[in-house]
């Protein structure tokens, strides 16, 4: 079946296979940030926004996508146009494999846009649904609050 | 130094920051072929038929490959120097499966689906054979013998299933137990551990356009890629090219030729381009695992705290095959026992037995860290039984500056090793600092009651290597653009720990120009030279060895060039802020314009340069570790409430870089302290492979981590430095271990400390 959806800003009408995930439609459609760890919901290393809310690609049915805005890290920031997150992620030394960074930015972009201040047990508690095997989190942890308070002085989008 | 000790950023950092599809599997090549392997339910089995008949009739199905229609060439998946010190126990399929999980066949397919269901329709008669399941049983009279086959080389001793053994004599051991005031002895045993990358095993392999072989993996180690799936497949080297991409993480798992030679074998019958990837069950059943050890200890020591005896003796479980066998049990002790090495009298002895189960490998630590669980747990007792504050007995027994030990000549790597002085050995400052950070003095003893939690602290010290000595040889090749940047090809593998970066440092700083100057592009068998590869903690040290010659070579080209433009000798010349400068007169002369000087103007060459290093000596980064853990006295949970990792890795290129190695080094060893076990069944499968079932630490799991560096100048090193990427994970287990000691006053010997097992120890003391 074909469905329209939003995908980072453009509106999207694919073909979409029966039974087919949300992350393979989503890397089909070049969106390489979205990375299979697993397939089976443990890693969260292909967590996008489903209506600014973090689901499991690799767990949701892209016929799910029909009707609604999907993010992934492509729509967040660009080379070029680094986001905060993205700009803070690098700066704080966050990111070393980088294969669960793409999950790590976006469940911390939900993160803030609902907890301008998070304290470090916040941000540990939202993105400990993200596997994380290099960094041992604390530079993701400080990354995201050196985000959280640029955020707060309006260094955002 | 301009750039050297600057925690610069990634240089690889935006493409990974943004998505950028930089990975193996982020290509997308047209009429890609999927690749799947049918995987073996039995321990141990004979494959007495095999009938693909139905398989291959299945619409959508382009090969299957099985041991009836491949060629036979042992060989080993240990991606090592050649000749590796791994028996070549392995083939590409056999007729015979040695764990749950083997390699049995293999599909290519249209699709995914259609591979997964011509898996289904393959027919295996197997014969099922007695198996070994216990690695204390793998030597006893009438075992199963595993490797029987006849073409298999370099295994110790096949009929009593053992892969590799080392003895190792230093003074008079017996005599110096005797001449002991105090003997203790501590047997530690380590389980099957996981590397868990969160990119699991992935390969692409295709022909090009001139039909030559390109793999596209996700390893460690392209250029023993090449080496060994030429071998595997009986192909001329030349005729293969191994892409290294951005990796997803390895810590020693992609050390391993476990995909490339499957999908590479397809890829030549199918003629189309083959994607390949472990699910993570396969991880788990079918990758690589730590080597699980049963390590027994024997400390002997005078009355004032002096070492005098240590015996060692190692029971390893390499699994079916024996990748690592020898030289991950050569570490245990010979990456341990210098650190104390005022003991004149010393037994290092062990085994690495074939079981029917899970093949070990290399992992970050590499039998170090299942050494020092049980030499840092038997110092511990030690102090004890002699009186003292186990800090003190450290600080009195390491190894310092200046001095050497016989086990640096005796054991090397699956041969004699050489001779070695420290030449940099800041662990005294780095426990008094540990020490201090954790409260050492404040809390050691107290047991300090919160509710049912106890708390307590403990403490562990390591050293590692940097590289392997006389065998680790890295080159690269500094090219200058005419622009006055440079860009610089290295066959080092950054596999996420940030050494592009590292690299691009060394250079920059031996070129006087910033990190943006320089391009790094790591690595491809065909365009980049060679290196080992990223393992043994060699890369800052072996691969920065070789970018730091190099851009010197490249360096005295460029004042060449620039003399001519001046007018002044060369050795009156220096490099800084991309500027050729006289030091007498000042005059300078841009980059740039020696770039375009030397590539179109006069006397016309492109400055390039490439250069080797081997290791002369593989110098020991230090580190002590101190952990606070809370024990709940009624569940026996423990809690690490801190953990403070403070390391000498001589003067750190990037201190962020390193503090992130450490860091990260020090959860995944809380992890397999805490949490991580891979669970095997009564019939030799994994019974938890999955990552519901076995725990990595999550964000909300790990304490406060404190990671310190105390540099020091490693005359040996680039700019100073040593190794960092391993020595982290030595110390939790440990540490931890002794600072439930403290809360509680039970010895825990087997990790992970679970709370059954905590408490079943707590019940038995009371």
């Amino acid at each position: 079946m074909k469905v329209y959806f939003e995908l980072n800003g453009e509106q999207k009408y694919v073909e979409i296979k029966p039974g087919e995930r949300l992350l393979d439609l989503l890397r089909r459609l070049g969106m390489k940030s979205v990375k299979e760890g697993c397939r089976t919901g443990e890693c969260g290393s292909c967590t996008v926004l489903l209506d600014g809310r973090p689901v499991r690609s690799c767990l949701t049915f892209a016929a799910k996508a029909k009707g609604h805005r999907i993010t992934t890290l492509e729509g967040l920031g660009s080379p070029e146009d680094l986001h905060p997150l993205q700009e803070a992620f690098l700066e704080t030394g966050a990111i070393q494999c980088g294969f669960c960074t793409p999950g790590m930015i976006l469940v911390a972009y939900h993160l803030l846009s609902h907890n301008p201040d998070p304290t470090p047990e916040e941000v540990r508690e939202a993105i400990s649904g993200n596997l994380c095997r290099c960094t041992g989190y604390a530079k993701i942890v400080d990354a995201v609050l050196l985000a959280a308070e640029r955020k707060r002085k309006g260094d955002w989008r | 130094m301009k750039v050297v000790g600057k925690s610069v950023r990634k240089v690889d950092g935006i493409p990974l920051a943004t998505g950028q599809p930089v990975f193996t599997l982020d290509v997308d090549l047209p009429g890609a072929a999927v690749g799947k392997v049918l995987r073996s339910p039995y321990a141990h089995a004979e494959i007495v038929r095999i009938d693909t008949k139905k398989a291959e009739e299945l619409p959508g199905v382009l090969c299957i490959l099985h041991h009836g229609n491949v060629p036979r060439t042992p060989y080993t998946t240990a991606g090592q120097g050649w000749p590796e010190p791994s028996p070549y126990d392995t083939f590409l399929f056999d007729k015979k499966v040695r764990f749950v999980g083997d390699r049995v066949a293999a599909v290519a397919a249209i699709s995914e689906e259609i591979a997964d269901e011509a898996l289904r329709l393959i027919e295996v008669e197997y014969r099922e054979l007695p198996a070994v399941l216990d690695p204390e049983e793998a030597t006893a009279p009438g075992a199963p013998v595993i490797h029987d086959e006849e073409d298999a080389r370099g295994i110790h001793d096949p009929q009593r299933n053992i892969a590799a053994a080392i003895d190792i004599r230093v003074g008079d051991i017996e005599r110096g137990f005797s001449e002991s005031d105090v003997v203790v002895e501590t047997t530690c045993e380590f389980p099957y551990v996981q590397h868990v990358p969160l990119e699991p095993h992935c390969v692409v392999a295709y022909l090009d356009e001139e039909d030559r072989l390109v793999i596209r993996s996700a390893t460690q180690v392209p250029f023993h890629v090449r080496r060994i799936v030429a071998r595997a497949l009986g192909l001329p080297l030349s005729r293969i090219r191994v892409v290294k991409p951005r990796i997803g993480g390895g810590f020693g798992t992609k050390q391993e030729i476990i995909l490339e030679d499957v999908a590479a074998a397809l890829a030549l019958r199918v003629r189309r381009p083959v994607v390949m990837k472990y699910t993570r069950a396969e991880e788990f059943t079918s990758a690589r695992t730590r080597h699980p050890m049963k390590v027994r200890v024997k400390l002997g020591a005078k009355k004032d705290g002096r070492i005098h005896a240590i015996e060692m003796d190692v029971l390893s479980n390499t699994g079916a095959y024996g990748t690592h066998s020898l030289t991950v049990l050569s570490n245990v002790g010979s990456k341990t026992l210098p650190l104390y090495n005022k003991a004149p009298h010393l037994w290092f002895h062990g085994k690495a037995v074939y079981t029917n189960l899970p093949v070990a490998g290399a992992y970050r630590g590499y039998g170090a860290t299942q050494g020092y669980f049980a030499l840092e747990v038997a110092i511990d007792e030690l102090a004890e039984k002699l009186g003292m504050d186990p800090l003190e007995l450290r600080l009195k027994n390491h190894i310092r500056a200046g001095e050497s030990s016989p086990i640096f000549e005796k054991i090397g790597e699956g041969r004699e090793g050489k001779a070695q002085v420290v030449k940099s050995c800041a662990l005294a400052e780095c426990i008094r600092e540990g020490a201090k950070r954790i409260g050492w003095y404040e809390k050691r003893g107290k047991h300090l009651w919160d509710g049912p939690w106890v708390h307590g602290v403990g403490m562990a010290v390591a050293m590692q290597g940097s590289g392997i000595t006389d065998i680790d040889m890295a080159a690269a090749t500094v090219v200058m653009n005419e622009d006055g940047t440079f860009r610089l090809l290295v066959g080092a593998t950054d596999l996420g720990t940030g050494s592009d970066t590292i690299l691009a440092q060394i250079a920059a700083e031996t070129l006087g120009v910033p990190v943006e100057a320089i391009s790094v592009y790591s690595s491809d068998t065909d365009f980049t030279p060679f290196d080992t590869g990223a393992y043994a903690s060699s890369t800052t040290y072996v691969s920065g060895g070789a970018v730091l010659r190099a851009a010197r070579e490249v360096k005295r080209r460029i004042l060449e060039v620039g003399a001519a433009i001046l007018g002044d000798p060369p050795e009156d010349l220096d490099l800084a802020e991309s500027y050729v400068v006289s030091k007498k007169t000042g005059k300078r002369v841009p980059l740039s314009e020696v770039g375009h000087r030397a590539m179109y103007v006069t006397d016309q060459k492109h400055i390039i340069a490439t250069a080797s290093f081997v290791a002369p000596e593989s110098p020991p980064p230090f580190a002590a570790f101190f952990a606070e853990v809370a024990v709940d006295t009624e569940t026996g949970i423990v809690r690490v409430v801190r953990f403070v990792g403070v390391a000498d890795c001589g003067t750190p290129i990037n201190p962020a870089l390193a503090e992130g190695q450490l860091e990260g080094a020090i959860v995944q060893g809380i992890g397999h302290t805490l949490y991580e076990e891979m669970l095997i069944s009564s019939r030799g499968g994994v019974r938890n492979p999955s990552l519901f079932d076995y725990r990595i630490p999550t964000a909300a799991d790990v304490p406060e981590i404190e990671a310190v560096l105390i540099p020091t100048d490693e005359p040996t090193g680039p700019y100073g430095a040593k190794s960092i990427g391993e020595i982290g994970i030595n110390g939790p287990a440990p540490a931890i271990a002794n600072a439930i000691y403290d809360a509680v006053g039970v010895r825990l010997y087997r990790i992970p400390f679970t709370p059954e097992r905590v408490l079943r120890a707590l019940r038995t003391r009371s």
